[in-house]
């Protein structure tokens, strides 16, 4: 059966039809809009924040404590704050959420627990932070007993960042050679000599890099720690692990929550100092992620 | 010459004796046919590395021409250059002319588009829409190119006729293309190519992932689909093109070897690297 | 040799059996960490619902558990965290897929290694920050074209919100684009589609499940949101589908109650768990959601 031969011939279009500007450009160009738009708000947001914290950019906003008159309010008690509070949950996230990376990538079998561990994991990632603020109000406030404190805090930040650290500890652990782990075993040690001394050296700026930009996201967070206890007005330093605390955010947030336009001054001062922090955070990780390109590869 | 390049060339001959009363009254008609498509020191490059040298080819109108060589020698190279697809690859290259009907299709204001238009395609492994029916499937090339369907039932039905597949899917058209076996999912592929009533036909290797039986239905297709469009076939199998197609085309390390009616080219080869292919001595 | 005469039945030393049961307990703390936040909740919550009925709680239109006159009811706290993420969603949907798009079929590599990162900051900025972007910039801008829009209000923390789950919706799209195999790209073009053709009919659809898993992540990431509608959004429960006015989310009542000196063990502090509780089970039904559907894709039971 011929195809063309009864049917009338088809209008062929030219070949050179169709070229030139077209919905197709027009398309490209919204993309490429979308794409620009959030970007260019990210950057109207930095220049208004620059510029409204433009006056109270002093040291003296540093080195002050908060006050009801917002010329005289300053940041100390809260850096101190954020401070002690990374440090202590540090000093918790990290040897649990290595370790806990190690047994899952060395020593765990493939097991229904080890599925359920990492099933867990998954989905702790995903949970909202303030549940995690009240998970902290319910077992370390009040059944531990620990009260509005900096270890309460500290403790309820830890397990928020818990996934994150486990996570960044396993990527980093996958990347050393299984070649390596084998000379290790070759050598006559067993699995932890053979880890403490061939795995876990060569993989440390990894684990460190992941461990850094987890403590970046880590002082940006407030709700939880608003849940937890900490206070909006503290005029004095953190003295002891129970003692009472605030951070940067938190001050940041009591002053936009006050009607006067000066508290918005101070709590975009706030903002600047914070984002700073961030900032160096951050690009301590890259160049250690950078170092640790250019040593093993 | 070893026993199994003769057992080679003899089978060969024999796969073209059978064929020998159609091929004999080609030679009359070759001298007269209109060229369809005509490449013109086709040269084209991935990055740095030169994969076409320079071919030279005519191709037939409403005849079937296959590509063979070993592999790496270019043939998929020189067919994806025939309908623009090549460009696609980052990187690529393309000079020299192809003339589609006395037009050349790589000449500056032509859009590619409206090349892929009327020079259709069917690849290698089936590719059909997943997120589509069998019926979509065949009418695809019509949505994608924003043409107004009329009468889509009896339309997917010609294809689908023409494809050799109408029997066996005129039941379950609403099913994912996807549902069906690998020689099916091929017939779709050219039955959807089909609808769009292209001009040439371009098939790579278009059996090659398939069976016997699936590969038997296809070469008896295309037989019958020479009537009706121009067909250019690559394949690796000999014995395919010594079976289905006019004229063969030996290409080589990026060159036109030789061109000849295919019983002429497969018994008493012009180039001694033919015969050399055509034996088995490499490739 | 040292080596010589070491017998082959040593006993494994002690510190191997140590660290492997120190390791284990730092594995198990994830389950840990789960069981408490349940245990946390549901205790709280079952004394909540010892005082406060289903019907109360599903059926009343009012929430004011901290005013003399008590009213129970969720859905004001339920349709203003559903308002701010329906705009946060559409805002991000809408910018960060025609992203996706971009970074996927048009952008040369090279633009693509940078924009991508570039675009990964939206989601590391602190929501504190964000917040005073819309309380203090967003909405007096909008209040210029928008009349009616008050102070504290839905649209500003939404699009706000939208910019910040930017990131992963883009992202995940974007992945899910790129994993369109090739030969449905080469089929649509082999039968003359041209690009847009291609991607509205071909790429986008073979791409759906990856980019429903995408949404439907950035949903549970703006219900869970807390600081940006903190602080922009109000503190105002509210029956509402009107997004000019103040509202309360269900975040932002929690910790409205945190910063107030509601006493432990009264009936309105439980009030923090119920509606954390609520908030729990939406995020992890979301989530459980969008896991399987990745899972699925990956599995290619999907395309």
């Amino acid at each position: 059966m011929s195809a063309t031969a009864t049917a009338p011939p088809r209008v062929r279009p030219a070949l050179t039809e169709g070229m030139g500007f077209s919905g197709e450009r027009i398309f490209q160009a919204i993309c490429l809009i979308a794409t620009a738009v959030p970007l260019l708000l990210l950057l109207v947001l930095v220049v208004d924040v620059l510029n409204d914290a433009w006056p109270r950019l002093t040291w003296q906003f540093l080195t002050s404590f908060p006050s009801r008159h917002p010329e005289l309010a300053g940041v100390l008690a809260a850096l101190a704050g954020s401070a002690y509070l990374i440090l202590l949950t540090a000093a918790m996230a990290i040897p649990v959420g290595v370790g806990a990376a190690i047994y899952l990538e060395e020593y765990a079998p493939p097991s229904r627990l080890t599925r359920l561990i990492e099933l867990n994991i998954n989905n702790l990632a995903g949970v909202p932070s303030i549940i995690y603020g009240l998970l902290g109000l319910g077992l370390f406030v009040r059944v531990l007993g620990l009260g509005r404190s900096l270890l309460a805090g500290a403790a309820t930040m830890a397990l928020l960042l818990l996934p994150m650290v486990i996570l960044a500890s396993r990527e980093a652990l996958r990347t050393v050679p299984h070649s390596l782990r084998e000379a290790g075993y070759a050598l006559g040690a067993d699995r932890w000599q053979m880890l403490r001394r061939v795995v876990l050296p060569t993989c440390i700026p990894g684990i460190l890099t992941g461990i850094i930009l987890s403590l970046a996201r880590a002082i940006g967070e407030t709700a939880p720690l608003i849940t937890v206890g900490a206070l909006t007005y503290v005029a004095f330093l953190p003295d002891s692990l129970l003692s009472p605390f605030t951070v940067l955010p938190i001050q940041i947030f009591n002053w936009v929550s006050r009607p006067q336009t000066a508290f918005h001054t101070n709590a975009a001062a706030g903002i600047v100092i914070l984002l700073v922090l961030m900032l160096i955070l951050n690009g301590v990780a890259i160049w250690l992620r950078v170092r640790l390109q250019r040593r093993y590869l | 010459m070893a026993t199994s390049e003769i057992a080679a060339k003899v089978s060969l001959s024999k796969t073209v004796e059978a064929r020998k009363v159609e091929l004999e009254s080609m030679s009359a008609a070759e001298a007269t046919a209109p060229r369809k498509l005509r490449t013109e020191d086709l040269r084209a490059w991935y990055g740095t590395s030169q994969a076409l040298k320079g071919i030279t080819l005519p191709i037939l109108d409403r005849h079937i021409t296959a590509i063979i060589g070993p592999s790496g020698c270019g043939k998929s190279t020189f067919i994806r250059c025939l309908n623009r697809m090549h460009e696609f690859v980052p990187g690529a290259r393309v000079e020299g002319q192809v003339f589609l009907d006395d037009q050349d299709i790589y000449e500056a204001g032509v859009n590619p588009v409206r090349v892929r238009q009327r020079v259709g395609m069917v690849f290698q492994k089936a590719n059909p829409f997943p997120t589509m029916s069998i019926r979509d499937n065949v009418l695809a090339g019509f949505r994608l190119q924003n043409l107004a369907i009329r009468d889509g039932n009896g339309l997917a039905e010609k294809a689908l006729r023409q494809a050799a597949l109408w029997e066996e899917v005129r039941d379950v058209l609403d099913r994912p293309g996807t549902s069906l076996s690998g020689g099916q999912q091929q017939r779709l592929c050219i039955a959807r190519a089909l609808a769009l009533e292209p001009e040439v036909l371009l098939m790579d290797e278009p059996a090659s992932a398939l069976d016997p039986a699936s590969t038997a239905k296809i070469e008896e297709l295309m037989t019958e689909l020479k009537k009706d469009y121009t067909i250019v076939i690559v394949t690796h199998n000999m014995q395919q093109a010594a079976r289905v197609s006019d004229f063969t085309a030996f290409l080589l390390l990026g060159e036109l070897v030789e061109l000849n009616p295919t019983p002429q080219l497969f018994t008493t080869p012009a180039d001694p690297r033919t015969e050399a292919y055509i034996t088995g001595r490499f490739g | 040799m040292a080596s010589a005469g070491l017998s082959l039945k040593a006993p494994r030393p002690r510190t191997e059996r140590v660290v492997y049961w120190v390791l284990l307990v730092c594995g198990l703390m994830s389950i840990v960490t789960t069981v408490g936040i349940v245990a946390v909740l549901l205790g709280e919550t079952v004394g909540f619902f010892q005082e406060v009925s289903f019907a109360q709680f599903f059926g009343d239109t009012q929430w004011t558990p901290l005013f003399a006159d008590k009213h129970f009811g969720i859905w004001p706290l339920l349709t203003a965290t559903l308002l701010t993420t329906v705009v946060a969603v559409v805002t991000a949907l809408g910018l960060g897929l025609l992203a996706a798009v971009y970074l996927s079929e048009f952008a040369p590599e090279r633009l693509r290694r940078v924009l991508k990162p570039l675009l990964e900051i939206l989601a590391g900025v602190p929501t504190v920050v964000y917040g005073y972007f819309a309380l203090t910039f967003v909405t007096p801008l909008l209040q210029k074209f928008i009349p009616g829009l008050a102070g504290f209000n839905a649209l500003s923390p939404g699009l706000v919100m939208g910019v910040m789950i930017l990131p992963i919706i883009a992202s995940l799209s974007e992945d899910a684009l790129y994993a369109v195999p090739a030969s449905l790209r080469e089929g649509a073009y082999a039968l003359g589609a041209s690009r847009l053709s291609a991607i509205f009919r071909v790429i986008l659809p073979s791409a759906f499940s990856g980019i429903g898993a995408a949404v439907i992540l950035g949903v549970s990431r703006a219900v869970g949101e807390t600081m940006i509608v903190a602080i922009a959004a109000g503190q105002q429960p509210r029956l509402t589908l009107d997004p000019r006015v103040p509202i309360e989310t269900l975040t932002a009542y929690i910790v409205q109650v945190s910063l107030g000196d509601t006493p432990t063990g009264t009936l309105e502090y439980s009030t923090i768990f119920a509606v954390g509780m609520t908030l729990f089970l939406m995020t992890l039904a979301l989530n459980l959601v969008a896991s399987r559907l990745r899972g699925r894709i990956l599995k290619g039971e999907l395309r």
